[in-house]
Formats: structure tokens, C-alpha cells, sequence
């Protein structure tokens, strides 16, 4: 299955393909660690959505800036401090938890920021990881976490049941939930074995 | 040149209100244009200069017959494409090419000199607004400004947020810090202790020329990197293989600060150069919009962009720039966001310094002309 093309013609990759098909039109978006821009593009095309976005990465915040988007150079840690409550419809952060500082402080920000929040991260506990550890005996080097151990920015690790669990210690609700392998979707059944990648939609109420 | 200049100036019909009380009968603004105004226009963009700019950015200086201040970056095909924008630009008041300034004569046919009020970045702002009020432009398409043409179009996007749709602030500050006005306070001793200087009634005579160039000799240096200037010139003798043991200008960089310094004093005006240095020291744009209770917040002075109902914002800063660095533009972007304006903010990389926005540096380009698509 090839994923669709966006109105640009490029794809999106699946799990900002599955955001963009859920975001209502005419919504605030924020795309924390939102790369060169790709999903703000899509969004603002397709659903005439206030995107903005936060990126670290100045060479990537140029070209956002360059393409017109909204986009402020700045790092999640700390500068999403500085939004009102509420401020956006979704805030977004797509396979950026593991590099957080503070993944549990991440997630109360971006529910702070946004009145619902799409987190979307590298399932450390896919069948493929499990068995570098257990057979290898070394750091997986899988497609989902393509980079070694020593410059890897993924810094927090994470599999599908902690992320779940995280979020019954905050209270926080899930709204929806997707998984991926291979860049399809699969089922929810053993998705914490079978999922690459996990994608939740979250809110605090 | 494709760019035709249109040398103009227009009378302010009222008198202009001041921050420091008092108004300014007779104030003439000295502008050029670029390109051409649509129909509805809506294609308008003002550039506001800098300390010592004027309103040549994309045409010849008339005095020194230098290409355009901006011209790299204004121009038909350029990022502010005078190909579909009406580019504005017009000599702020307190300076002295054909804005009303202390040069200017008062009504009693002498020249203003220190009888010029004190004005403020608020106050060119008001002459500028007052400008646009005059070529019927009720909401431009982007304010732009770089270093204290930022200062005035922050200022413009808090005092008069329905006159800019985009606001594009360039290696700027929200304040002046005790640093930047302390750099400003040795330009005007030095102009001051110059003999000629009189009290600042020196037109019928000689100007204080050695001051002025003295006071732009210490400013040049701020808005230049020591990386660039160790490029430019390291330690290299100007014109001789040794030292002259004695004080003339023995370092290329010496040399280099002098001609800066002589070339000012050509087209600038020591008493326009207090006046201006002064506003900018007072600029504190947080301070304007104080309630009294509490520290003054930066936002406030951004309430009329609440909630992305007002401009969209750009700011762009150099990490070379140590006269208005990186945090004080993520100050401005800080209180945008804390209003929930659409900001921008990027930090590119340069080797020159302040003065990294006018000079060559594609991704500025790229990043200008994105955000006035």
C-alpha cells in the first residue's frame, strides 16, 4: 500500500498523513519539532489550518520561513513555556518524545499549550528491537530507530505500554490511537509486538 | 538601473503630537518609492532605515552617489520585489535628509539646532504613520525594518496594529540595554566635547566633524564581529612592512575606522546624530504600554495582535550580532507568542555581525521573500 499524496505531490510519511486526516478544518495548530515544515504545509492546504510550528534546527526553520509558513526557531524544553493556556486546537509532536529532556513534562506542556495533543514515537518494544536486545545482545539498529546508540537524539526510549501508562498516571484521555508496521496500519491486538510506531491522540478534560 | 526613484517630500497637514509633550508644526517627510501602487492598495511595503539610513534604499545617494543602502534586497526580482510591491521608504524625523531634523529651519528662519524637541522611535513613527495617512495607504503590506528600523516597526505593529498586515523585524531589540546606550553615550560626548560643536549652533561654521567621526568610529565597531574584523583585518600594517612607533594609522583596521569615520561626516549631521541616538536610548517598548502594577510586560504592548487577529511576524537575528543578540529578538517572539500572534523567528548564522541584514547572506533572501509571499 503506497501512502496518498499530499496536495503538493509529495507523500507524507504515514503517521502525518493519519494527523492530517484528523485535524477540522479551520483549526490552531502547533507542530512542535515540526521538521521543514511538510505536515504545517499539508495542513494549511488542505484545511486552511492556522499551522504554526517550533523547530530547533535553524537550517529547517529557514526553509519553513522560506515555503511562508509560521515557524519560530526555539527548543520544545523550554520555550513552550511562553504559549497562553489553550492556545491552539492541537499541538502535534511527531517522533520528537524520545529526544525530550523530560518526556512526562513535554506531554503536561503540550496538553497545557493545546486543547488536544497528537504524540507520535518509535515503539521500543517492537518485535525487531526485542530481538537485537535479546539475541544480539546490543542496541537495535531498526528502521524506527535508524541511528546508533552513541548519536542516536533519542535519549528516552519509550515502548507503547509505558507511553500508556504515563498517561494513566496523568490522568490524561485517549481519544484515538493508531499503530504502524512497515508503513501500514495495523490492528490494535499486540500492537505493543507488532507496532513500529504508535500515534495518540490525547486530551487532559 | 530598472529602479526609477521618485524624489519627494510630504508636508505633515497637523501638527505632530510628541511622546514629550509638545507637537511639531510644518513636519516635512522625505521619501522615495519603488514600484507601483495597485488599485486597492494593498501591495505597499514601508522599509524604515536605520541610525544613519535614509530613503535611498534602492536608488543612488544623492550626495555620496552610492548604489542604495538595500539594494541587494529591493529591487524588480529582488525579494521585495518591486515587480508587484509599492516599496516605501522615507527619512525619519531628527535626521537630516529632508525629514524635518535639527538642521531644519524653525519658524524663525534659523536652523532648530538644540531648540529641536527630543523625540522618540514613537514619535518617527507617528511621521511615518502620518506619511501614510497622506498617499491614502490605510493598511500596508509588510512593515520591514532592520536594527532601529525594527525598533520602529515593532513600534508601529504595538501603537497602530491595523497599519501593517506583516511585520518583519531584522537583528533588532525591544529595548535598549544599559550596554547598547552606553556605546551611544560615548558617540555623543565626543561630539559634544568638539569644540566646534557650540552647543549644537554650529551651522553658519564649521561642523564638529572630528566628534561626529570619532562617536561613528566606536558605533561601526558594534555592528561589526570581531570574527569579522580579525578576516578583514587581523593585524595587518596599513601601507608600510613595520611599525612607525608614533600614531598614525599604522593597522589596516585603524585606517579603515578613519575613513568610516571622515566618509560619515559627509552626509551626516552631528546634531541629528544626538537626537537619533537619544531616541533609541529611550526605545523600551514594554515601558510604553506599562499599567503601572508590577513589571512591564512586553505583551501588552502587542494586545491588538491577540489570538492571530492582527499581523503575521518575522524576526530574524545573526549569532554574530552582540549589539541586539539572539535573546532579545526571542524576547520579542517570547511576548508574540504569549499573545498567540503567528510568529517567525530564525537565527542565522553570519560572520558580520549587526550588520549581517544588509549584507550578502542567501538564506536572508530566501527567508524575506518567503515571508511576503
Amino acid at each position: 500500500m503506497s501512502a496518498p499524496s499530499t496536495s503538493h505531490g509529495k507523500t507524507l510519511r504515514v503517521d502525518l498523513e493519519m494527523i492530517a486526516s484528523q485535524v477540522a478544518p479551520g483549526t490552531r495548530v502547533l507542530d512542535v519539532g515540526c521538521g521543514d515544515g511538510t505536515l504545517l504545509a499539508e495542513l494549511q492546504a488542505r484545511h486552511n489550518v492556522d499551522a504554526r510550528g517550533m523547530e530547533i534546527d535553524a537550517t529547517r526553520v529557514e526553509k519553513c520561513v522560506a515555503r511562508g509558513l509560521s515557524v519560530m526557531q526555539g527548543d520544545a524544553d523550554r520555550d513552550l513555556a511562553q504559549y497562553p493556556d489553550k492556545a491552539f486546537d492541537y499541538t502535534i509532536l511527531s517522533q520528537t518524545l524520545q529526544t525530550s529532556a523530560r518526556p512526562d513534562q513535554m506531554l503536561d506542556e503540550l496538553l497545557r499549550v493545546g486543547k488536544r495533543a497528537f504524540v507520535s514515537f518509535p515503539n521500543f518494544a517492537h518485535w525487531r528491537t526485542r530481538a537485537a536486545l535479546m539475541f544480539g545482545g546490543k542496541m537495535p539498529v531498526t528502521q524506527a530507530i535508524p541511528i546508533s546508540w552513541y548519536a542516536t537524539p533519542n535519549i528516552h526510549h519509550v515502548t507503547i505500554t509505558d507511553f500508556r501508562e504515563l498517561l494513566g498516571e496523568k490522568g490524561v484521555t485517549i481519544e484515538k490511537q493508531w499503530f504502524f508496521s512497515g508503513g501500514k496500519e495495523i490492528g490494535a491486538s499486540s500492537a505493543n509486538w507488532r507496532g513500529e510506531f504508535a500515534l495518540f491522540l490525547l486530551n487532559s478534560d | 538601473m530598472a529602479v526609477t526613484p521618485a524624489l519627494s517630500s510630504y508636508t505633515l497637514p497637523d501638527p505632530l503630537p510628541l511622546d514629550n509633550g509638545e507637537a511639531l508644526s510644518g513636519v516635512e517627510i522625505a521619501y522615495e518609492t519603488y514600484g507601483k501602487l495597485n488599485a486597492d492598495k494593498s501591495n505597499a511595503v514601508l522599509i524604515c532605515h536605520a541610525l544613519t539610513g535614509d530613503q535611498y534604499v534602492a536608488s543612488d545617494h544623492p550626495m555620496t552617489g552610492k548604489p542604495g543602502w538595500w539594494e541587494r534586497m529591493v529591487g524588480p526580482g529582488k525579494p521585495v520585489d518591486t515587480d508587484n510591491l509599492y516599496v516605501i521608504c522615507a527619512n525619519v524625523i531628527g535626521s537630516c535628509m529632508g525629514s524635518t531634523g535639527p538642521a531644519s529651519k524653525a519658524s524663525d528662519g534659523k536652523p532648530y539646532a538644540m531648540r529641536f524637541p527630543v523625540i522618540t522611535v514613537r514619535d518617527m513613527v507617528r511621521g511615518l504613520v502620518g506619511l501614510l495617512d497622506g498617499l491614502g495607504i490605510a493598511q500596508l503590506h509588510t512593515v520591514i525594518g532592520g536594527s532601529m528600523g525594527g525598533m520602529q516597526a515593532l513600534s508601529m505593529a504595538a501603537n497602530f496594529p491595523e497599519r501593517a498586515a506583516r511585520v518583519l523585524v531584522l537583528a533588532s531589540t525591544a529595548r535598549h540595554s544599559a550596554q547598547n546606550i552606553a556605546f551611544h553615550e560615548v558617540g555623543r560626548q565626543a561630539i559634544m566635547a568638539d569644540p566646534n560643536w557650540r552647543e549644537g549652533d554650529y551651522y553658519s561654521g564649521d561642523a564638529p566633524d572630528s566628534g561626529l567621526a570619532v562617536a561613528r568610529m566606536a558605533a561601526h565597531i558594534t555592528y561589526l564581529s570581531e570574527e569579522g574584523l580579525t578576516d578583514k583585518f587581523g593585524r595587518r600594517l596599513q601601507n608600510r612592512d613595520s611599525k612607525s612607533f608614533g600614531f598614525d594609522a599604522d593597522f589596516q583596521v585603524e585606517s579603515y575606522l578613519r575613513y568610516q569615520g571622515s566618509g560619515f561626516t559627509q552626509r551626516f549631521d552631528a546634531n541629528s546624530y544626538l537626537y537619533i541616538t537619544r531616541a533609541m536610548d529611550y526605545f523600551d517598548l514594554a515601558e510604553e504600554f506599562a499599567s503601572g502594577e508590577g513589571d512591564a510586560k512586553l505583551a501588552d504592548a502587542f494586545a491588538g495582535h491577540a489570538m492571530g487577529k492582527g499581523a503575521r511576524f518575522c524576526l530574524v537575528s545573526f549569532d554574530t550580532d552582540w549589539l541586539y543578540p539572539t535573546a532579545e529578538s526571542r524576547h520579542i517572539v517570547h511576548a508574540l507568542n504569549a499573545v498567540g500572534a503567528p510568529v517567525s523567528f530564525v537565527e542565522l548564522s553570519a560572520p558580520y555581525g549587526h550588520d549581517s541584514f544588509l549584507l550578502e547572506l542567501p538564506a536572508l533572501d530566501r527567508v524575506v521573500e518567503g515571508f511576503l509571499k
